[in-house]
C-alpha cells in the first residue's frame, strides 16, 4: 500500500515574522519585512535593502546548550536551527532524548556555509595566526553544518542529508523528504532550508545587476513580483522547517495534521532549448510542472492556488507563460497566483521552505495572502493570468490545493503539489 | 601565581565548555576535562587557545598533549608563564 505522507509541524524565521503566529498574521495584513541596510550604502551596492528576520541571537539559548552556543557564529546555522526546533516543538515533540531517533531523519538545505565565517578563517591563516581558529571553524564552514546542529540537537538517526539547487533548494527538500517517507525509508523527516546573504554572497547578485536598485528610499516596495516596475530581485534570509511524517505513524501518536503532501517533481532544464546557467527552459519548467501534478494524481484544473516562484524581474512573465503551458488554463480560468517574495524579498535556499510554510498556513486558515506592491500590474501577465487571479489584497478563500514550485541557476526546477488533508 | 591562583583563573577559562557548572565550582587537581568535566575533546584546544590568550603564553604542542587534569594543565601554564620572556 503506498504511504500517504502529512505535514505535522512548522517553524519559521522569516524577514516579515519569526514563528508561526507572527508569521501568519504578515501573511493576512501583508507586513514587508524588507529594510535599508546603510551598510550597503557605504559599499557602493546598488541595490541597499534586504529582507531581514528581526532575529534575537539571545535566544538561541532556548534552543541549545550554553556550551553549543558559545563559539556559534554562522548565521544560517542559528535561522535553521531555529525554524528546525519550532518545526519539532509544533508538532508535539520533546528535543531531549538519550537514545538515537532512528525513525527520523533530516534533509535540509542551504546555498553555502556563512562567508562571514569564513572571513575569520581568512584572515586569521593569511596572518600566520591558524592556531588560533579552534575547533569550532570546521563545523560552521561546511556545508552540512545545518543538518549536523539540528540532528544533533534532536538526535536524529534515520538519513541526514545536505541538499542544494539554488533557488529550488527548498522544494527540493520538502520533496526529498517526501519520497524517503513515501518509499518507506523513514517514519519522519525534518525538512527545510536555511538561508544567510551574507555581505559577499548580497554583493555578488548586486554585481550581475538582477537586483532591485531604484527603491532604496522606499524598502518596503522595493520587491515587485509581476508589476511593470519590476526591476529586480530584493535578497532575502531566514529559514523554515517541517516535520514530514508517515500518516500511519502521525496518527498512532495523535500528531495534528496541517496538509498532505500529495507529490512533486524536481528536474533540469538541461541549459538548453532557451534555458542557460541563469534563465529557465521553459519546457523543463512545464515538465516539471506536469511531472508533479502526475506523480500527484492532480488534475491541473484541480490546483486552486499557484505559489510562484515570481522574483520580479523579467522571468515573471515567462513563467506565468509556463504555468499557463503547463496547467492548461488561462484567464479567468487560470488559478490564483501570488509571490511571497513581495513581502520578504527573495531567499534564495530558503525561499522555497518559507514558501511552502506559507502555502499550508493558506491552506489551513482559507485565504490566499496578498502580492503587495501591484500597484501597476504588468499587462502581459495580467493578460495571461487574468486581473482577478493575481488578488493585491488579503482574499477569503477555500484553498484546497496549492502548487508551490521555484527555479534555481543551473536550470533547476522544483515542484511541490499540496493539499488540505482529508481522511 | 600560586597553583591556587592559576586553578581560579583556570575555571573561567574552562567554564564556557562544560555544562555541569557544579562540578567546576568543585575542581581539583585530579579533575580529568574529558571524563569528569564531560568536555567534548575536541573543544580541548579552544581551552589552549583561550587560556594562551588569558595569560598570554604559547602552548607547544608537545606541552598541550600533557594538559589532561587540572593539575597537568596548572603545571603547564605556570611552567609556560615562568619562562615567558
Amino acid at each position: 500500500m503506498s504511504r500517504r505522507v502529512v505535514v505535522t509541524g512548522m517553524g519559521v524565521v522569516a524577514p516579515n515574522g519569526i514563528g508561526i503566529p507572527a508569521f501568519l498574521n504578515a501573511l493576512q495584513t501583508g507586513i514587508s519585512g524588507i529594510k535599508f541596510v546603510p551598510h550597503y550604502r557605504d559599499l557602493n551596492f546598488g541595490c541597499q535593502v534586504a529582507g531581514l528576520p528581526d532575529f534575537k541571537w539571545d535566544k538561541l539559548a532556548n534552543y541549545i546548550s550554553e556550551v553549543t552556543l558559545h563559539g556559534l557564529k554562522a548565521t544560517n546555522i542559528a535561522y535553521g536551527l531555529v525554524a528546525a526546533l519550532d518545526a519539532w516543538a509544533d508538532s508535539g515533540m520533546p528535543y531531549d532524548t538519550d537514545e538515537t531517533r532512528w525513525e527520523t531523519g533530516c534533509v535540509f538545505g542551504n546555498s553555502t556555509s556563512d562567508t562571514e565565517a569564513m572571513k575569520n578563517v581568512i584572515t586569521r591563516v593569511d596572518n600566520k595566526e591558524v592556531r588560533k581558529l579552534g575547533s569550532r571553524v570546521v563545523e560552521q564552514a561546511m556545508n552540512s553544518g545545518v543538518t549536523s546542529y539540528i540532528s544533533g540537537r534532536l538526535g536524529l538517526g534515520n538519513r541526514v542529508i545536505t541538499n542544494s539547487a539554488a533557488c529550488a533548494t527548498g522544494t527540493q527538500a520538502i520533496l526529498m523528504a517526501y519520497e524517503y517517507i513515501k518509499d518507506g525509508y523513514a517514519k519522519r523527516i525534518l525538512t527545510g532550508s536555511a538561508e544567510h546573504v551574507d555581505t559577499y554572497v548580497y554583493g555578488a547578485f548586486d554585481s550581475m545587476r538582477v537586483l532591485s536598485r531604484k527603491f532604496n528610499d522606499e524598502p518596503e516596495k522595493a520587491s515587485r513580483p509581476m508589476s511593470l516596475t519590476a526591476g529586480g530581485f530584493v535578497p532575502g534570509s531566514g529559514a523554515a522547517a517541517l516535520v514530514l511524517e508517515d500518516l500511519d505513524f502521525a496518527l498512532a501518536r495523535n500528531a495534528r495534521i496541517y496538509a498532505e503532501v500529495l507529490g512533486g517533481s524536481t528536474n533540469d532544464g538541461g541549459q538548453r532549448g532557451g534555458g542557460t546557467m541563469t534563465a529557465a527552459n521553459p519546457v523543463g519548467v512545464t515538465r516539471c510542472i506536469q511531472q508533479a501534478l502526475e506523480t500527484s494524481g492532480v488534475d491541473g484544473a484541480k490546483v486552486d492556488l499557484i505559489s510562484g516562484h515570481l522574483t520580479a524581474t523579467f522571468a515573471d512573465k515567462q513563467e506565468i507563460q509556463n504555468w499557463s503551458d503547463a496547467l492548461n488554463r488561462r484567464g479567468n480560468g487560470f488559478p490564483m497566483v501570488n509571490s511571497l517574495k513581495s513581502m520578504i524579498g527573495h531567499c534564495l535556499s530558503a525561499a522555497g521552505s518559507i514558501e511552502t510554510v506559507a502555502s499550508i498556513l493558506q491552506i489551513v486558515h482559507g485565504f490566499v495572502h496578498a502580492n503587495i506592491n501591484l500597484d501597476d500590474p504588468n499587462p502581459e501577465i495580467t493578460e495571461i493570468a487574468g486581473i482577478d487571479n493575481v488578488p493585491v489584497q488579503m482574499t477569503k478563500k477555500d484553498v484546497n490545493i496549492v502548487a508551490k514550485a521555484n527555479f534555481g541557476f543551473g536550470d533547476v526546477n522544483s515542484c511541490l503539489i499540496i493539499s488540505k488533508y482529508n481522511d | 601565581m600560586t597553583r591556587q591562583e592559576i586553578l581560579s583563573e583556570l575555571k573561567k577559562v574552562i567554564a564556557p565548555y562544560t555544562a555541569n557548572k557544579e562540578l567546576l565550582a568543585g575542581i581539583n587537581e585530579d579533575t580529568d576535562l574529558i571524563k569528569d568535566l564531560k568536555i567534548n575533546s575536541a573543544n580541548l584546544v579552544d581551552i589552549i587557545i583561550d587560556a594562551e590568550a588569558k595569560y598570554n603564553i604559547e602552548i607547544d604542542y608537545d606541552s598541550a598533549d600533557k594538559m589532561i587534569n587540572v593539575g597537568t594543565c596548572i603545571d603547564v601554564i605556570g611552567e609556560k608563564i615562568n619562562t615567558r620572556g
